[in-house]
């Protein structure tokens, strides 16, 4: 077996990466400082993205706690990487605890993703019985607690004041690493033993049951996976933005992610990176036509919103036309020839004559 | 604390609740559609009453009207352009339509109105208040009470005495069956959206009358309550969902008595956290309806 042959159940995901690593190189060689801002952002939704697609591309459960749990990841990990100094400067009412714990970037990301995860596996293993609606509105009403909990913590979140002072450790490359990282856990998380059940249960929860699979358990896992990977994309959010409020992480932020993954494809890893790509492009895009006409003042009220209606729009069409996305449950690959070549060498040689 | 103010404050806020929760649960009951979109409709009336009384002279009660309307054909029109289609795909489908089609509404009233407050006239009855038994109440929370009672004497009218409402509640019961013995599905969920918007209109006018401002996210307070509401009530039952809306004004006015200040507010993560509860061990709510939600695992 050759090294070819050897990595092709790899193809998905090396190819993938080679996108990311292309546009990576790309926007470094340019060296716009403004598109490596929007490079690096859309890398970070990407594992958010990424992470979304986790859960619902094999569970089929819409959730939408997920950008609660990006939350957590940012607080906690910001919490421990600023320096005493600057955590008492933005917030003073912090518990006194809390002030002198620092740790480098790296551990403050893994720290954050932890606890978003420990919340996670804490509060979701009863949900993860409920399917349908009942499943969307318990992750729903998992939002609004994490958002009204951030939002009047003030001792810990510096409540609805924006928190600042964070330290920018969140660079292109950073992005890049952790977006690799990402995509080949989610693929390979898709292609084990634990993604096929989940995408047993997601296709015939009876079937599936019949066949000795505990559903509640492979989605709470999924689940739990989901979340670390949230918790690190918020933490890694967080340390590049450097300033936010709780409101960063509410609904605006689940309707770009869901409408990322939604228009891409929920079912395949491919279509979280393909949604991604198109969203962000369009979305800057719009954003660009959006601040031309607030500069020329054509309306009076100003022309805001725009964005989004044209998201919405397109999501709806989409939902429509195409409801499992741009690249459906199909996955990008490298075109294969190997398969084929093996196939006529099989055959003897006397036969082809 | 507990006195008559509070009592009649709390009944008011119920009767509202409760048609908020009606205008959800009439949509869940036929589709299973948890309708994001329901909180716009709000602020579609609460623009159409800044439009009409700030810049045209119609007498109050026409504005009123027609701001009810307005909500119903925004509702009626997101059914046609954006639920229908997708209605036969699936549930996720659905669900994350009526996200979409919330986001673009509310970036619609941002887009061609304006991201800032909008000031509402309403008229005097609506800011003086009256005595009775020797408490001041507000005219407001006597005309959303009285309200909601016609409301809803109309809509079991509705349902219990036309061809429509039998229609109805047969598709809510059964949707599959109701359309075999020969019910029009679109003509059930035209009205059922007709009806959800009618009665977001109303609320909208006593929500609006509480700020007498409208801004594009008002939708999202009252959406969030009727979430909790139904849940309470039990999703699919019409009853339910008004004892869940009102369940939900008793539970939140004694929670703001209650709680101690600092916990207050927390309310809201409370009123969630008793949502997933519910959901979890008493899915079918306080009023269970003839068939139960299914659920697997």
């Amino acid at each position: 077996m050759n090294l070819a042959a050897r990595l092709k159940p790899l193809n998905t995901p090396v190819t993938l990466v080679a996108v990311v690593l292309l546009l990576a190189v790309l926007t470094a060689l340019m060296g716009i400082s403004l598109l490596t801002r929007i490079v690096t952002v859309m890398f970070v939704s990407l594992i958010l993205v990424l992470g979304l697609q986790l859960y619902m591309g094999n569970s089929g459960i819409l959730s939408f706690a997920h950008i609660g749990f990006m939350g957590i990841g940012a607080y906690t990990s910001v919490l421990f990487s600023m320096t005493p100094t600057a955590k008492e400067l933005t917030n003073a009412d912090l518990y006194p605890f809390l002030v002198p714990l620092h740790l480098p970037f790296l551990p403050s990301v893994l720290v954050g993703a932890l606890v978003a995860t420990l919340v996670a596996a804490v509060v979701s293993y009863p949900l993860m019985r409920l399917s349908d609606a009942a499943a969307v509105i318990t992750t729903f009403a998992l939002l609004v607690i994490i958002h009204v909990v951030l939002l009047h913590w003030d001792r810990v979140t510096n409540g609805p004041r924006t928190l600042f002072g964070v330290d920018n450790y969140t660079t292109l490359w950073t992005s890049v690493i952790f977006c690799v990282i990402t995509i080949f856990a989610v693929y390979l998380f898709k292609e084990s033993r634990i993604g096929l059940r989940l995408r047993a249960t997601r296709d015939d929860a009876y079937a599936a049951a019949s066949i000795g699979i505990n559903m509640v358990v492979m989605r709470w896992l999924a689940f739990i996976a989901s979340a670390f990977i949230a918790g690190v994309g918020g933490a890694l959010w967080a340390h590049f933005i450097t300033s936010f409020t709780p409101y960063s992480f509410f609904l605006t932020e689940t309707f770009v992610i869901l409408a990322m993954l939604v228009i891409g494809g929920p079912y395949s890893v491919s279509g979280a990176v393909v949604g991604t790509l198109v969203v962000t492009a369009a979305r800057e895009i719009l954003r660009a036509i959006e601040n031309y006409v607030n500069i020329l003042q054509v309306f009076p009220q100003g022309f805001f919103g725009f964005t989004e209606v044209v998201l919405a729009v397109v999501l709806i069409l989409i939902l429509v036309y195409r409801p499992t996305g741009i690249m459906g449950s199909r996955e990008l690959r490298w075109p294969q020839k190997l398969p084929k070549v093996q196939e006529k060498e099989a055959i003897p040689s006397s036969e082809k004559a | 604390m507990i006195n008559l103010e509070f009592i009649i404050n709390m009944i008011s806020l119920g009767s509202l609740y409760a048609m908020l929760a009606l205008g959800l649960v009439i949509i869940y009951g036929i589709l299973r559609l948890v309708n994001f979109a329901y909180g716009e409709l709000i602020m579609i009336g609460g623009y159409t009453m800044f439009l009409l009384a700030g810049f045209t002279p119609l007498p109050w009660l026409v504005v009123a009207v027609l701001a009810v309307a307005a909500a119903m054909f925004t509702s009626l029109f997101t059914e046609l352009v954006a639920f229908r289609p997708v209605r036969e795909k699936s549930l996720t489908a659905m669900l994350i339509t009526s996200f979409a089609v919330s986001t673009l509404l509310q970036n619609s009233a941002l887009l061609i109105i304006s991201p800032r407050a909008r000031a509402v006239t309403l008229p005097q009855i609506f800011q003086t208040s009256v005595m009775i038994a020797g408490t001041s109440v507000p005219w407001r929370n006597i005309l959303t009470i009285v309200t909601s009672i016609v409301m809803l004497t109309l809509l079991t009218l509705l349902l219990r005495r036309t061809v429509l409402g039998i229609a109805l509640r047969a598709a809510a019961d059964n949707f599959t069956m109701t359309r075999m013995l020969g019910v029009p599905a679109n003509t059930v969920i035209s009205a059922a959206f007709a009806i959800s918007g009618i009665m977001a209109g109303i609320v909208s006018i006593f929500w609006i009358a509480r700020s007498a401002s409208v801004t594009p996210t008002i939708g999202a307070p009252p959406l969030l309550v009727a979430f909790v509401a139904t849940v309470i009530g039990g999703m699919r039952s019409l009853t339910g969902a008004v004892v869940g809306g009102f369940v939900y004004a008793i539970i939140i006015s004694l929670l703001g008595v209650l709680l101690p200040p600092e916990l207050l507010e927390f309310r809201e993560a409370f009123m969630f956290a008793f949502v997933i509860i519910i959901l979890l061990f008493r899915p079918e709510g306080l009023v269970s309806s003839k068939t139960s939600v299914e659920r697997v695992g």
